[in-house]
C-alpha cells in the first residue's frame, strides 16, 4: 500500500537520524530548506527568519506555532505581501529550537500583532536588500526598479532578475536591529519601511488555510504519530488520592504482559512496553501501595466559600482614581454584586502526548506544547543538560489553548527516556487529560457601586479573588513548572498573580484590583492553576460585565446606553454601537417586563471588553425555559475591532469557533472534585457543549481599521460569553445568574 | 499468546499479530499499520476522535476489539477520499474551512459520511442528532453542520 510504504520510508529516515529531511519529505507542509547549512541562529540576523531557495521559494522561520487558528497562512500572507511574491511560494517552519528563534510560542494571541509584524519587517528588509543587489546587477538605481512575483524589473521593463538568481540558496548575512529580548518581547526591524495599506495586494484577502487539506484527508502527522526505532510506549501511574506517593510497587502484577516494565524514580511512576496496548494494560493492572494522603480539598460545591474566606497572600490594585470610600459615603444607595466562576480544565480533545530521545548527553523532544523554546530550557533543567544540547521540535497536536498538559507529557517522556536510554512516547489517558492538567482558576468577583440621588454612578469597585493564574508558570522554562519536576522533588517557583478587566469605563471614584489565595495543595496538585484560554477573561468579565448590567438595571437605564455613557474611547464606543445596531437593539432598561410569568422567555444581553488593542462587544439572545432551567443561545452578534485585518475570513472563523467554545465554558464546564481528588475524569463527569447547544446563528461584524496596527483575536471574544448570556437571562426573567456554569439545575434553582 | 488477524483497511489486506485479541481496533490501525488518522481521544467511546467505518457503519475504533473487526471492511478518513478523488464532505470541509486543530475530524467526517450514505437528504434535525455525540474543543460544531448542509443541498 502506497501510504504504508511512505510511512515506512519515514521510519527508515528517522532511523538514520535525518529527521528534519524525513519530515519534510513526508509532509508537504514542512518546507524544504537549506536548514543544515544555515548560519547560526542569531536573533539579530535576517537569515534567522527568512531564506530564499534556488527555485525562488521563501521559507519563513516562525518561532511560534499555529494551533489551528490559521496563523501559518496569515503570517505567510504578511511576508508574501512585503516581498511581493505569490503566497503559494511561502513556506512556514514553526517552532523548532534548532531552526527558529524563540518568538514566544503561542501566547496572548500575539501571533499576528507581534511576530507577524516582525516578520513583515524582515520581509521588507529582504526586499530592500534584493533591490540593492538587483540595482548593482542591472546597473540601475534601486528606487527605479519594481518587483512582481519575485522578479525585479527595470523601469523600461527591458531587464529583469529574479530573487532566486540574486540570492537563491545563499544567505543575506544582514544585520537587523534587535531589542535584546526573546519570546513575546522580541522585537526586530530593518531599515526598510513596511508597506502602506493602500499598497496591499495580499494582506486583507482571504486565501484558504494551508494546513486544512492535510487534516481533511487524514494525512497530517501529529506529535502522537512520531515513531522512533526501539521506542517504548509509556503510561504514567497517578494516585487515586492527590498527594499520595508510591511506597511500593508489585512488579509481578504485570509479569505476564509482554515486555512491560515499571519505571519508578522518586515519586514518578510509569510503566513502559514496546507495544502501546501492553503499556495500557500494564497501567491498569499494576499493583501499587500508596502513601496516606489527606488533601482535605473543600470540594467543588464549597470552593467559592473557601475562596471567600481564605487569607489573601497577594493583592494588587491595578487602577485607582478618586476615593471609592468617599464616593460610597456620599452615595444615595450602594449596590453590591458577587459572581462565582468555577475551576475549568483545558480538557483538550486529545490527552497530551510527547516523545523524547535522550542519549549521549543530548536530547531531542517532539512536542505539541505551545512553548517549545521554553520547554527546551525546562527539559534541560530537568535532565541536567545544557540547553544547547536539547532540541525541541514542535508538531501539530490536539488543540491547545493555554498551558495545557502537553508540556507535562513531554517532560515525562524526557525523564523516562533518559532513565531507560531508549526513545519513549508518553500518551496520557483521558482521566489524566481532565484530572491532572493544570487548571484555569475559580474565582469570586465582587463589585460595589455608589449611585447618587440623580441616578449617576459616582463610585465603582471591582475586585477578583482567585488562586494564582501562575501557580504553574505558563512557559515551562524550568523543572519546577512541570508535573515531573514536582514528582522528582525540585524546589517550586510559584508566582502570585491574577488580573483585572481593562478599566475602560470612567467613574469619578474607581478602584479595580485582584487578590490571590494560597493553592489547595503545594506540590503535584491536580488542581494547580495556570493559563487557560483567555487566562482571566471569563472569570473577571463574568463579574464586571454582569455587574455593569446590574447597575444599569438599578438605574433603569438601557444597558447599551449605560455603557456608552461611561465609555470615552472612540473604538470602545464603536464596538458597542456596531453590535447593538447590527442586532437591532431595542433601547429599554432590562428586564423585559412582559414575560415575567411565562415558562419560556426570550431576552438579550450585551457585554463589552477591550483587551490589548482589540475592542469587542457581544450581544446574545437566549431562550430560557423556567420549568427545565435550560438556556438555549439563539443568536449572537459580535462586533470585533482588531485594527488591521490580515485575513478576514480566517478572522471570522476564529471568532465564530471561540464563541461556540465560550458557550461551552458558560453553560457546561466545571471541574468537580471531592476532599481527595478531582472527580471529573471523562466526558460524562466533565460535561462540555455538544451540537444541540450551539447558537442557532452567529453574526460577526468586523470593524476594519487598516491604519491601526493589528492586535490579537485568538481568545478575546470568548471571555464575553458568560456575561452576555447572563445579562440576556436577566433581561428575559428578571433573575441574575451569579454562578457559572449555568446548568439547568442551577438555573431552575435561581428562577424558583 | 499472540494471535494473527487479517484486517481489510482502505481496500488492502494486512496481517497483524496481537498479544491480546480484545485489543481495540484503534491500536491495530495506529501501531501495527501506522495509519495515523484515527486518533486516541478518550478510549471510552465518548468523543469520536477514533471513528472509522466498519462495513459502512461509523464505529469508534477504541471500543471495537480487533478480533471483531477481522471480517469487516474497514475504512478510515484517509481511505474515504483523496485530494484527487475527494469525498464531497472533504471538499465541503475545505470550502467551509471547518476544522481548527482537527484532532476530532475523523469523528465528524466519518459519522456524517455514514449518515449521508444511509440518508442522502437528512433534515437539519437529523444531521444534528447524528452529530450530537461528537466532541470538538475548538468549537467547530456550527461550521461542521454548515459543511454537511452544503453537501446535502448540492
Amino acid at each position: 500500500m502506497a501510504e504504508t510504504g511512505e510511512l515506512n520510508r519515514r521510519v527508515f529516515l528517522l532511523a538514520t537520524g535525518a529527521l528534519a529531511i524525513a519530515l519534510v519529505d513526508c509532509n508537504p507542509r514542512q518546507a524544504a530548506t537549506n536548514g543544515a547549512t544555515r548560519p547560526p541562529l542569531m536573533p539579530d540576523q535576517l537569515d534567522s527568519y527568512l531564506a530564499i531557495g534556488p527555485n525562488g521559494s521563501v521559507t519563513v522561520f516562525y518561532g511560534r506555532i499555529d494551533g489551528g487558528q490559521g496563523l501559518e497562512t496569515s503570517i505567510a500572507q504578511m511576508v508574501a505581501e512585503e516581498l511581493d511574491v505569490p503566497l503559494e511560494r511561502v513556506r512556514m517552519v514553526m517552532s523548532d529550537t534548532a531552526r527558529t528563534v524563540n518568538m514566544g510560542g503561542a501566547s496572548g494571541a500575539l501571533g499576528v500583532s507581534r511576530s507577524g509584524m516582525h516578520l513583515r519587517s524582515c520581509a521588507a528588509e529582504a526586499r530592500r536588500l534584493l533591490l540593492e543587489m538587483a540595482g548593482d546587477a542591472l546597473g540601475a538605481p534601486p528606487d527605479s526598479l519594481s518587483v512582481a512575483d519575485g522578479v525585479i524589473r527595470t523601469s523600461g521593463g527591458d531587464a529583469t532578475i529574479s530573487y532566486a538568481q540574486l540570492i537563491g540558496d545563499r544567505h543575506f548575512a544582514a544585520k537587523l536591529t534587535w531589542n535584546g529580548e526573546y519570546g513575546n518581547d522580541l522585537m526586530v526591524s530593518g531599515k526598510a519601511k513596511i508597506k502602506e495599506p493602500s499598497e496591499f495586494k495580499i494582506i486583507g484577502t482571504s486565501p484558504r488555510r494551508k494546513d486544512l487539506p492535510l487534516k481533511v484527508f487524514g494525512r497530517l502527522d501529529m506529535v502522537n504519530d512520531v515513531r522512533l526505532p526501539n521506542m517504548l510506549h509509556a503510561r504514567m501511574i497517578r494516585p487515586r488520592v492527590a498527594g499520595a506517593v508510591p511506597v511500593s510497587v508489585d512488579e509481578s502484577s504485570i509479569a505476564d504482559i509482554p515486555g512491560a516494565r515499571v519505571v519508578h524514580i522518586k515519586d514518578l511512576l510509569a510503566v513502559v512496553a514496546p507495544k502501546e496496548w501492553n503499556a495500557i494494560r500494564a497501567a491498569e493492572r499494576l499493583k501499587v501501595t500508596w502513601s496516606e494522603s489527606h488533601p482535605n480539598f473543600p470540594g467543588h460545591e464549597k470552593l467559592h466559600e473557601h475562596i471567600r474566606n481564605a487569607p489573601v497572600i497577594a493583592r494588587h490594585i491595578e487602577t485607582e482614581n478618586g476615593s471609592v470610600e468617599d464616593g460610597l459615603r456620599n452615595a444615595a444607595r450602594v449596590i453590591e454584586g458577587e459572581y462565582e466562576f468555577p475551576t475549568q480544565s483545558h480538557a483538550s480533545l486529545g490527552p497530551a502526548c510527547g516523545v523524547a530521545d535522550v542519549k549521549n548527553g543530548e536530547a531531542t523532544v517532539w512536542t505539541s506544547t505551545q512553548k517549545p523554546h521554553y520547554a527546551r530550557d525546562g527539559i534541560a533543567d530537568l535532565l541536567g543538560l545544557p540547553p544547547e544540547r536539547v532540541r525541541a521540535i514542535w508538531m501539530f497536536g490536539t488543540g491547545s489553548y493555554g498551558r495545557n498538559d502537553q508540556g507535562d507529557a513531554t517532560a515525562d517522556a524526557a525523564v523516562l527516556s533518559q532513565h531507560l536510554g531508549v526513545p519513549v512516547r508518553v500518551q496520557y489517558m483521558r482521566h489524566e487529560g481532565l484530572a491532572w492538567d493544570p487548571k484555569g482558576t475559580a474565582s469570586v468577583n465582587r463589585s460595589r457601586a455608589g449611585i447618587d440621588a440623580s441616578g449617576k454612578v459616582i463610585a465603582y469597585e471591582n475586585i477578583g479573588k482567585a488562586f494564582s493564574r501562575l501557580n504553574t508558570a505558563t512557559n515551562e522554562g524550568s523543572a519546577a513548572h512541570v508535573l515531573a519536576g514536582h514528582l522528582l522533588g525540585v524546589p517550586l517557583e510559584p508566582e502570585q498573580s491574577f488580573n483585572v478587566p481593562i478599566a475602560s469605563y470612567t467613574f469619578d471614584h474607581k478602584r479595580i484590583g485582584w487578590e490571590v489565595i494560597a493553592p489547595l495543595m503545594e506540590r503535584a496538585s491536580p488542581l494547580r492553576t495556570t493559563h487557560l484560554r483567555d487566562p482571566y477573561g471569563p472569570p473577571i468579565l463574568f463579574g464586571s460585565e454582569s455587574f455593569i448590567d446590574e447597575v444599569a438595571a438599578a438605574t433603569a437605564t438601557d444597558p447599551v446606553e449605560f455603557r456608552l455613557r461611561h465609555l470615552s474611547h472612540p473604538r470602545d464606543r464603536d464596538a458597542v454601537r456596531v453590535a447593538a445596531e447590527k442586532y437591532g437593539w431595542d433601547a429599554r432598561p432590562s428586564p423585559k417586563s412582559a414575560q415575567r410569568n411565562a415558562d419560556v422567555a426570550i431576552g438579550r444581553g450585551i457585554a463589552f471588553r477591550r483587551h490589548f488593542e482589540t475592542f469587542i462587544a457581544l450581544v446574545a439572545e437566549v431562550r430560557v425555559t423556567r420549568s427545565t432551567g435550560v438556556i438555549e443561545p439563539l443568536r449572537y452578534v459580535c462586533a470585533h475591532d482588531v485594527g488591521l485585518i490580515v485575513n478576514p475570513e480566517t478572522l471570522r472563523h476564529v471568532i465564530d469557533r471561540q464563541l461556540v467554545y465560550g458557550t461551552s465554558r458558560t453553560l457546561f464546564e466545571e471541574v468537580r472534585f471531592d476532599e481527595n481528588m478531582v472527580t471529573s475524569v471523562d466526558w460524562l463527569t466533565y460535561p462540555v457543549l455538544h451540537m444541540n447547544s450551539v447558537p442557532q446563528s452567529i453574526e460577526i461584524e468586523l470593524i476594519s481599521r487598516p491604519e491601526s496596527a493589528p492586535s490579537g483575536a485568538g481568545e478575546m471574544a470568548l471571555g464575553l460569553v458568560p456575561a452576555a448570556i447572563g445579562n440576556a437571562v436577566f433581561d428575559a426573567t428578571g433573575v441574575r445568574l451569579r454562578r457559572v456554569p449555568f446548568t439547568p439545575e442551577r438555573v431552575k434553582a435561581a428562577l424558583a | 499468546m499472540a494471535e494473527r488477524f487479517t484486517l481489510t483497511v482502505n481496500g488492502a489486506a494486512h496481517t497483524v499479530e496481537v498479544d491480546d485479541p480484545s485489543m481495540p481496533l484503534l491500536y491495530a490501525l495506529r501501531d501495527e499499520l501506522q495509519l495515523n488518522n484515527p486518533r486516541f481521544g478518550c478510549g471510552l467511546g465518548q468523543c469520536g476522535a477514533c471513528t472509522v467505518h466498519l462495513d459502512g457503519r461509523a464505529v469508534r475504533s477504541c471500543t471495537v476489539a480487533v478480533s471483531a473487526a477481522a471480517s469487516a471492511k474497514i475504512t478510515t478518513l484517509a481511505g474515504l477520499g483523496t485530494p484527487q478523488t475527494p469525498h464531497p464532505l472533504q471538499t465541503a470541509w475545505i470550502e467551509e474551512q471547518v476544522s481548527q486543530c482537527a484532532y476530532c475530524i475523523n469523528g465528524w467526517i466519518m459519522t456524517a459520511a455514514a449518515l449521508l450514505e444511509e440518508k442522502p437528504k437528512p433534515s437539519d434535525e437529523e444531521i444534528k442528532t447524528a452529530l450530537s455525540d461528537l466532541i470538538c474543543r475548538c468549537g467547530t460544531h456550527g461550521a461542521a453542520f454548515r459543511a454537511v448542509k452544503r453537501v446535502v443541498e448540492s
